[in-house]
């Protein structure tokens, strides 16, 4: 039998209205999109800039109400005001800049903060806080303010007070954009690593392919509308496509595909750095 | 160098340096450098390693502690100068522009420097027009258009063109396609490109991104921990793989994947530049090994 899934997005459309005026004809942002997201996924949301994926990610925690179609998060309904808090504690979700997550003035209590709101007894909450701030890997810097953190640090830091809460999904919305290669390298390593420890449900929103090679399943946007799906390997194997879809092929991938074409051993499960290089030298 | 347009001798900046204490921040130390006129640079290294304290002395927003600074003849910080002419002189776009745009149509918001700078109406609005088909952002199309409107990289351009309209002799950009996707970084340094070459301006780029300034810049300086540690030809730079990744730092993902090959045995010209030439110097070594 099928499992339910986590997050079941059913011909979902969605519209801002009155941004370009009045009288201007209002664009869809989303167009019958309908996604299903399974318990312990991995799942990669690319396009570029406008092409919706930021708008179909907030319809996975309620920030946004479809305008046609209906989204179910473990179930509960979006267009219900009393699912809200359930739907949030469910899916929680971290943006391009961590700052505007970061309320608190020391590390540990930004973690415990909407543990705090919430009442939880002190014990409980000490005991979360510890934990999330481990899975991190950002235990040392708990007596710190923010402010003294890098961004890799901050981007850490919003990822555990949004863990805390024991959330079964982590939406990860161009959490990396604003961070240098190395440190949004790390962010990544990360997002998998909660992914395998714990089955936490990951969708990491992005416009970088190389983001995108270690997901289970990639979700292509473009207009409103899901245009390309499947497994890395899958979607990779159309560059072309991905190209027109104005998605910049990391140099790498574009190298070992014309390297193949052109009689090299080497199989088009290598889309990392590493695993090009070790086909060939093998 | 034959004529340099800004140089440093010993440049020195401490935050707070004047209620010394612990509030104290060495945020550069000693940096000597100089920047070729009509030539384009970057400037990386990760947050915190000084770069932006560096450039925000290029323009005079800081005057340095210690050692001196000559941006085009002009001594920054010494009695006398007049800020406001340097300022002109260098332009700079800071991180995140579109914040600054605050005017209600393109056009105003383009015309606010050339206007300051007191000049005649007719000269306003032909460096405005200007600077507008530069960053291409046609002055038929967008003059009058909502500045909020625009998507996401047309603001940054329209925000550059700003500064253009100023007519710098140097432009200083700070991270200018932070945020930005594939398309709006490329359409970005396409107009920027052309400017470069049209304009014969000085560009000075901050980034903690070397792959994104590859193409454009023809010198690199790295910086980390207020030090400048290397400088050098982008290949040269790229070449230094493990070493850049202990301040922090990653040549593009090609020069990976080439400086994991070299170590795994395969003999490469150092010169490669392009996918292009990797390619054919792949083909090349593979006939040479006999293989295939």
């Amino acid at each position: 039998m099928e499992q339910i899934p986590l997050i079941d997005l059913q011909h979902i459309s969605y519209s801002y209205a009155g941004q370009s005026g009045e009288g201007a004809p209002t664009t869809l942002a989303l167009n019958d999109v309908s996604l299903q997201v399974q318990q312990g996924e991995y799942l990669v949301l690319l396009g570029h800039n406008g092409s919706g994926k930021s708008t179909l990610a907030r319809h996975c925690n309620a920030l946004l109400l479809p305008t046609g179609g209906r989204a179910l998060i473990a179930g509960h309904d979006s267009a219900e005001r009393l699912n809200w808090r359930a739907i949030r504690d469910t899916v929680g979700m971290i943006f391009q800049n961590p700052d505007n997550q970061i309320i608190a003035t020391v590390v540990e209590d930004d973690v415990a903060w909407a543990l705090t709101v919430r009442g939880l007894p002190a014990n409980v909450i000490e005991e979360r806080v510890t934990w999330a701030m481990q899975a991190v890997g950002i235990e040392r810097l708990r007596g710190l303010p923010p402010n003294k953190l890098s961004g890799g640090q901050r981007q850490r830091l919003a990822i555990a007070s949004v863990l805390a809460l024991r959330p079964q999904c982590i939406i990860a919305d161009e959490a990396t954009a604003q961070l240098d290669p190395l440190s949004r390298q790390d962010i990544v390593a990360l997002l998998h690593q909660l992914n395998s420890d714990f089955g936490l449900t990951i969708i990491q929103v992005t416009h970088l392919l190389e983001e995108a090679a270690l997901a289970q399943r990639i979700v292509v946007m473009e207009q409103g509308k899901i245009v390309m799906e499947g497994t890395p390997v899958q979607v990779f194997a159309d560059l072309e496509r991905l190209r027109a879809l104005k998605l910049a092929i990391p140099e790498p991938i574009a190298l070992a595909a014309r390297l193949r074409n052109a009689g090299f051993r080497i199989s088009e499960q290598a889309l990392t750095v590493e695993t090009i290089a070790r086909e060939l030298l093998n | 160098m034959k004529d340099p347009i800004i140089s440093t001798r010993d440049l020195t900046y401490i935050y707070q340096a004047k209620n010394a204490g612990p509030l104290q921040k060495i945020a550069l130390a000693d940096i000597t450098l100089q920047i070729e006129r009509g030539s384009c640079v970057a400037i990386i290294g990760v947050t915190g390693s000084g770069k932006s304290t560096l450039v925000q002395h290029f323009n005079g927003l800081l005057h340095p502690t210690a050692g001196s600074v000559i941006v085009d003849g002009i001594e920054v910080g010494s009695k006398g100068v007049d800020s406001i002419a340097l300022r002109r002189r260098a332009g700079m776009l800071f991180q995140f522009p579109e914040a600054q745009l605050f005017e209600r149509t393109v056009y105003a918001d383009v015309a606010f420097g050339p206007k300051r700078m007191k000049l005649r109406r007719k000269e306003i609005r032909s460096r405005v027009l200007r600077a507008l088909d530069a960053v291409g952002l046609p002055h038929a199309e967008f003059a009058r258009r909502n500045p909020f409107e625009l998507s996401g990289g047309q603001k940054r351009r329209a925000a550059l063109a700003g500064v253009l309209a100023m007519s710098p002799s140097i432009l200083i950009l700070d991270e200018p396609t932070v945020g930005l996707d594939a398309d709006g970084r490329e359409e970005f340094y396409t107009y920027l490109k052309r400017i470069k070459e049209t304009q014969g301006v000085t560009v000075v780029l901050v980034s903690h991104d070397m792959a994104e300034v590859a193409t454009l810049a023809d010198w690199l300086f790295v910086l980390h921990n207020g030090r400048l540690v290397m400088q050098g030809e982008p290949r040269s730079v790229f070449a230094q793989g493990e070493t850049l990744r202990t301040w922090g730092l990653a040549a593009p993902p090609l020069n990976e994947l080439l400086a994991l090959l070299r170590k795994g045995g395969i003999t490469l010209p150092d010169e490669i530049y392009t996918l292009e030439d990797a390619f054919d110097s792949l083909l090349q070594s593979r006939k040479l090994s006999g293989r295939g």
